[in-house]
Order: structure tokens, then C-alpha cells, then sequence
């Protein structure tokens, strides 16, 4: 079993990098068994052939343009999953719908696949979510440790450390 | 009246890059080149630690991240004089160079040779022949009738499933489609063997830079790879010798393959190499530096004017001020205010000034970059050039080699002069790919001789003085010529501009409207179908463009909105 979490997202873009902020707060929080990889892919492509081959699930965390609310959570599955990529609701989707359609050539393509999507208030440059979004970073963990749940997999909490 | 031809984004990769033709009489009259999003990360580094540089420049774009990391740290080296450890360099170099054979494998087989091979076609491949011509080019074990046969039946099934994927956006059946269903299926058996070679190229990465897709070892002064060849946790002989084997698995694919399907396909379409030359200024700059100081390197480069190997001028070293002040970039005809002429980098601005897309005005987000006011053609072609014009034996030895097949199968000889064209781009790239995997080699054994000397050193501190430097860091990166340019104000960054290769070849018109690089590599192309512009993209794709460090996200494409469900 390997499910992968995938955060994407270019984080010089302000809430672009929604993706990579959450798979870094989750590698700090909690503790992931270790059928579980967590991998910040920034806004690459080709490069991630390898480290997603053959899972058993993907889960993919993105900044995306669903026309709802800045500030709303998505998830899309299943059926949607093909849509969301033909529709270019991600700037990213480019590159990972590539690699995605690359990994059905090769069979090699994930088990499933799971897309977390956050609508962005803001792509400005800057490194920092705006703050609409930074608050929102705990309930898109919190649905990341569900997901992983929803697989079998249980993420420990790890203690806050005290300052 | 002609036509007008629109394609928008182009690039099968990173970033929106939009090129307008003007086709009259089945010819391109006029073309414009535009970027199409806006750049900005240089603001994002203002008042920063020159110490963080690289780590933030290698997310400008998921492409090329090693090589804004190389030449971040680089510029700031330069900034500061320091010198970086004999290992560093080597381990840099050996990071730089996988990086590039990666990076050039999957472009050409991955990203670009669909404008030549036609899947569909390949279907119709005799494996028994494809594996005849196949042993009559090649000695490479993957030739074989049984693979044909395998990868023909698996290309069926995936065909047969309605759901081309990957292969969606082909012009199948174009005209402008010239190979035979056997060279066809040879193409398409070298691009899925491909697929599998360069992850080969990115582990090399991945050990020496401890992760991919974002390296973590780069540090100013050197990197942070730890050597003690007795621990687990560190570079070990082990990883060294895991190292040795990719590389040795890469130079056999490239030699035997790469090399030899540029030239196969090449010769098919010789008709190429009488277009998409454009502009024959070239730049490149010497890389894999051998020496503490980036005063020797093991491949050459410089600035060639006018296609003239015999006219060129070798830039010498990573503070030769030939290059550092020949660098300067107009913003008369992209969307940034200007008006005070060509700036030179040190000096650039960076604010946005939108227009709409005007023809003889403002058309772009890629600023114009020129050397010694004039526009300059960078990558794999540059380099290859510089290389051969400096006798540089290995290079002159694949260009050769290369060529002679090439005028085998042609069946007419094909001299160095064919290299000025769009199918020539390709060629070189290939040349400049076979080269690199030598020096990886040497790269490797450079490394590992030093560490059997004892020598361990890996990082120089650096020191930050009070008051104003400045410098410039370059890296010969797969698509050509990359600088950093830094002014530094008390240990914090006062100004940072990168030129980027993609900025070179994009560039719209600049401060004394010269068109750029692929601007005048379209005059003349011929154009079948408007409606299906292969051609246009055949000269495009032969740069290898890449927008997303050239310019900046800034998407305003109208997108058909999907239910979502909301939680």
C-alpha cells in the first residue's frame, strides 16, 4: 500500500502555494505511517515521473479556480477527477495532467485520485498566504488526515511544542 | 491581404507564451513573440538575506529549478569574491549536468518529437523492418524485433481504448508528416524507452541534491553534502557507485539513441534545415568550472556574430567583464514602464505597465535582452557552436559523427552550416546532450579522486561586508545562457534581475526595434494550413521554450467552470 499526498503550487505566488503550505504543515504535525509520502512538488512536472509511479492513491492538494468563493474548499473525486484536468482549473494542471496521462502510457498510473482544492484570494507575488487562506490551513490538514483515514491510514498528532 | 495566425499558449510545458503570424503567399511575413504572463519574483527577494536567494529563485519555475539555484548562488559568490571547494564544484556540476541530459531527453522526446513523429502511423509499423533499419543505425539493445512487436501491441491497445491521453494534441496525418510507419514506430518505441532512461538522470539529482524537485544542498560557498565515506547518512561510496551506474546507462541511451534518432529523423526532414535559422548572433557562456575560482572550465562558450565560427570571442571566466557589461534589457515593446532606454541589469526595473497587445507597441511580459545592443540566439545551438569554434575535440567529434549519418541516410553531404535551422536545434541539442554525458563522467571521477586525496571540504563561509557590492552569476543551463544579477547593501539584497534564456529567445522587439530570436526564426516558414500550424510550432518548440521563468503567472484565460463539490 502507498498513498501519496502531493502538494502543488508555485509559493512566491501568495495563495498559489496553498498546495506545498499544507503538506508542510502536515509533515509538522503529524506523525504518517510510513506506507504514507508527502511530496512538495512546487510546480513541477516531468521530474515527478518517478516518485509517482505505482500508488496505490493520490491525493493532490492545489490552489483552484472553481468560480466559487475565495476561501472555499474543494474536493473533487471519481468521474471529476478527468474533468478537473481537461478544464485547466489549476495553473499547474499543464505539467501534472502530463504526468498523470504519462503514467497510463507507462501503467504505472496511481490506484485513484483525490484533488483538495482551495479557491485563492490572492496570486500576487509574495511568500506569504494571505490571510483568509491562512486561517483556512487547519481544515485542509484536517481534511488531508481524513482522506488518509478514509484509506486505512492513521496520522498521529504529534505534541505542540511549547515555546 | 494574408492571413492572421493566433496560437495561444503554445508551450507543451511550463508557462503561456503566445506567438502571432502575419502568413502571406503560404509564407510567415511577420510574427510576433509575446509572454504572456507577468514577472515579478525579482520584488519578492528586495531586502532579503543573499544567503536565501537560491532557495527562493529554484520555485521560479518547476522546470528549471536546479538552475536558478546554480546561479543564484553564484551571483552572490561573485558578489562576495569567494571562492567555492574543488568538491562543490564538482558536486554542482555533476547536479547541473544530470540536470541538463534530463531536461534535453525529455524535450526532445517527450516534449517536441510529436511535431515530427506521427503515433498513428506507427500503428502501422512492420516490427520485423523498424527492428532492420533500427540495427543498420545503432548497436543499442533495445532494437529489437520482439520490442517493436511489443511496443506496436501495446500502443494498439491504448489507441484502441479511445482515450489517447497523452497523445491528444498531435497533428496526426498533417502534410507536413513525412516518416515512413517503420521510423514512426522506431520513434515511439525510443520515446516510451525514454520515459524510463532519464528518471535514471533525475536520481543523480535526487541523491546529490538530497530531494528533487526542489535540490536542498546548495549553499553560497559550496554545498551542504557532507562527505565521510564510512557513514550511512551522507555521501558514501555506495551512493557514489549508484551514481556511476545511471550515468554509465545514460551516455549508452544517448549515444545510441538519442544521437542517432536526431539524425535518422533529421535526414528525413533535410527540408528543415533550410528554415527557421533567424537571428545567428550567438551566446553561450563557459560552464563546469574545474577550479576554485571559475577561471577554468571544461566547456567552453562565448559570443559567435553572424553564423562566423572563425569571429569567436571566448568569454574566460565567471568575472570576464565582456559578458557582465555586454548585457542589457529594453522594455520599449514589454509591458513594464520604461523610457529610459536599455537598462543594464544591475540597474533593471521591474514595473508592470499594461497595454493591450499592440502590434508596433507594447506585446509582451519578456523584457528584450541584447549583447552589445544586439539581440542574441541562446541554447544548445550557441553552445555547440562555441564549442566547435573552440576546437573543443568531444564536441567537434558528435557534430561530425552526427553529420555524416545524417548525409548517409540523406543520401547528399550536410554540412556544419545546416546546423543554422530549426532541425539543426534539435541536432545540437542532441550534440550538446552526448557531451554533457561525457562530463558527467569525468565530473564523477574528478570527484571521486579528490575525496580518495583526502580531501573532504565541501563549504566556505561567507562574510558580508558593510556598504555596496554587486555581481553576477552564469550558468550555461539546458536552454541556454542564465544570469543572476544582485546588488547587495549591507548583507541584504538591494536589487536582483535575472535574464533567463527563455527572455533571450522570446524576446519581443527591443530599443531599436530588431526583432528577436523567435521572431525572425519564423520569417519564411511555410504554412500548409493556417488552421493547423504545424510548421510555426516545429521552430517554436526546436527553442525548447519555456515561459514560466521568463515572465510570471498572471492567468486571465476564460475557464469552463467544473461542479465542484464543496466541503
Amino acid at each position: 500500500m502507498r498513498i501519496i499526498i502531493l502538494g502543488v503550487g508555485n509559493i512566491l505566488l501568495s495563495d498559489e502555494g496553498i498546495g506545498v503550505r499544507a503538506v508542510e504543515s502536515l509533515k509538522r504535525e503529524y506523525r504518517l505511517p510510513p506506507e504514507v509520502e508527502v511530496i512538495d512538488g512546487g510546480t513541477s512536472a516531468m521530474e515527478m515521473l518517478d516518485d509517482l509511479a505505482c500508488a496505490d492513491h493520490l491525493i493532490i492538494v492545489d490552489a483552484v479556480r472553481s468560480g466559487k468563493h475565495p476561501g472555499t474548499m474543494v474536493r473533487i473525486a471519481g468521474d471529476a477527477v478527468p474533468v478537473f484536468f481537461k478544464t485547466k482549473l489549476s495553473p499547474h494542471q499543464i505539467g501534472l495532467s502530463d504526468v498523470l496521462a504519462t503514467l497510463v502510457l507507462t501503467g504505472e498510473q496511481p490506484g485513484g485520485v483525490t484533488v483538495i482544492g482551495v479557491e485563492p484570494c490572492s496570486l500576487a507575488t509574495g511568500m506569504a498566504l494571505t490571510p483568509q487562506i491562512e486561517v483556512l490551513l487547519p481544515k485542509v490538514v484536517a481534511q488531508l488526515v481524513e482522506e488518509l483515514r478514509q484509506h486505512g491510514m492513521a496520522a498521529e498528532r504529534l505534541e505542540e511544542e511549547v515555546a | 491581404m494574408g492571413t492572421r495566425i493566433t496560437i495561444d499558449p503554445i508551450t507543451r510545458i511550463e508557462g503561456h507564451l503566445r506567438i502571432d503570424c502575419q502568413v502571406d503567399n503560404g509564407k510567415v511575413s511577420k510574427s510576433w513573440a509575446s509572454g504572456q504572463m507577468w514577472r515579478g519574483v525579482e520584488q519578492i527577494l528586495l531586502g532579503r538575506d543573499p544567503r536565501d536567494a537560491w532557495a527562493i529563485t529554484q520555485r521560479i519555475c518547476g522546470v528549471c529549478t536546479t538552475v536558478h539555484a546554480i546561479a543564484s548562488v553564484r551571483a552572490v559568490e561573485n558578489a562576495l569574491n569567494l571562492e567555492v571547494p574543488l568538491n562543490a564544484q564538482y558536486i554542482r556540476n555533476l547536479i547541473i549536468t544530470a540536470h541538463a541530459i534530463h531536461d534535453h531527453i525529455v524535450h526532445f522526446y517527450h516534449l517536441s518529437a510529436l511535431d515530427w513523429v506521427d503515433v498513428t502511423s506507427a500503428l502501422k509499423g512492420d516490427p520485423a523492418k523498424t527492428a532492420q533499419l533500427a540495427e543498420s543505425l545503432s548497436t543499442w539493445s533495445g532494437n529489437s524485433k520482439q520490442e517493436f512487436t511489443k511496443v506496436k501491441e501495446r500502443l494498439t491497445g491504448f489507441v484502441g481504448t479511445g482515450q489517447l491521453g497523452i497523445f491528444t494534441n498531435g497533428y496526426w496525418g498533417h502534410p507536413a508528416m513525412k516518416l515512413s510507419p517503420e521510423v514512426n514506430l522506431l520513434a515511439v518505441t525510443h520515446y516510451l524507452q525514454a520515459l524510463d532512461v532519464q528518471r535514471k538522470a533525475n536520481k543523480i539529482v535526487a541523491v546529490l541534491g538530497s530531494k528533487t524537485p526542489h535540490i536542498q544542498n546548495m549553499a553560497v560557498g559550496g554545498v551542504a553534502n557532507p562527505i565521510a565515506l564510512d557513514s550511512q547518512s551522507v555521501l558514501t561510496v555506495e551512493r557514489l557507485l549508484a551514481i556511476k551506474t545511471w550515468i554509465d546507462e545514460l551516455a549508452d541511451f544517448v549515444k545510441n539513441v538519442y544521437l542517432v534518432d536526431v539524425a535518422a529523423i533529421g535526414a528525413f526532414y533535410a527540408d528543415w534545415t533550410q528554415i527557421g535559422a533567424g537571428i545567428t548572433d550567438y551566446l553561450s557562456v563557459p560552464d563546469i568550472p574545474l577550479d576554485t575560482k571559475g577561471t577554468q572550465f571544461a566547456l567552453p562558450g562565448g559570443y559567435i556574430p553572424g553564423g562566423d565560427l572563425s569571429k569567436f570571442h571566448a568569454i574566460k571566466s565567471f568575472s570576464d567583464p565582456y559578458f557582465r557589461d555586454g548585457v542589457e534589457e529594453s522594455v520599449k515593446h514589454a509591458w513594464y514602464k520604461g523610457g529610459k532606454g536599455a537598462l543594464h541589469p544591475y540597474k533593471g526595473e521591474t514595473v508592470p505597465e499594461y497595454t493591450d497587445f499592440q502590434d508596433n507597441g507594447k506585446y509582451s511580459w519578456v523584457k528584450s535582452p541584447t549583447f552589445y545592443s544586439k539581440p542574441a540566439q541562446v541554447g544548445p545551438l550557441a553552445r555547440v557552436l562555441a564549442m566547435v569554434a573552440a576546437n573543443y575535440e568531444p564536441a567537434v567529434k558528435y557534430v561530425t559523427q552526427t553529420l555524416d549519418t545524417v548525409s548517409a541516410i540523406a543520401k547528399t553531404k550536410v554540412p556544419v552550416a545546416a546546423l543554422h535551422s530549426t532541425i539543426g536545434r534539435h541536432a545540437a541539442r542532441a550534440v550538446s546532450c552526448a557531451v554533457q554525458v561525457d562530463v558527467l563522467g569525468s565530473q564523477w571521477q574528478m570527484l571521486v579522486d579528490n575525496i580518495a586525496k583526502g580531501d573532504v571540504k565541501t563549504f566556505n563561509k561567507p562574510v558580508f561586508p558593510k556598504g555596496e557590492i554587486s555581481g553576477v552569476g552564469f550558468h550555461e543551463a539546458p536552454r541556454g545562457v542564465l544570469s543572476h544579477w544582485v546588488v547587495i547593501k549591507d548583507g541584504k539584497i538591494a536589487n536582483y534581475q535575472a535574464v533567463v534564456p527563455t527572455t533571450w529567445n522570446a524576446a519581443p522587439r527591443n530599443e531599436s526595434d530588431a526583432i528577436g530570436p523567435y521572431e525572425a526564426s519564423l520569417l519564411n516558414t511555410p504554412v500548409a494550413d493556417p488552421e493547423r500550424p504545424l510548421e510555426v510550432l516545429r521552430t517554436v518548440h526546436s527553442f525548447d521554450p519555456c515561459l514560466a521563468c521568463a515572465v510570471h503567472v498572471l492567468d486571465d484565460e476564460q475557464r469552463e467552470i467544473v461542479k465542484v463539490k464543496v466541503l
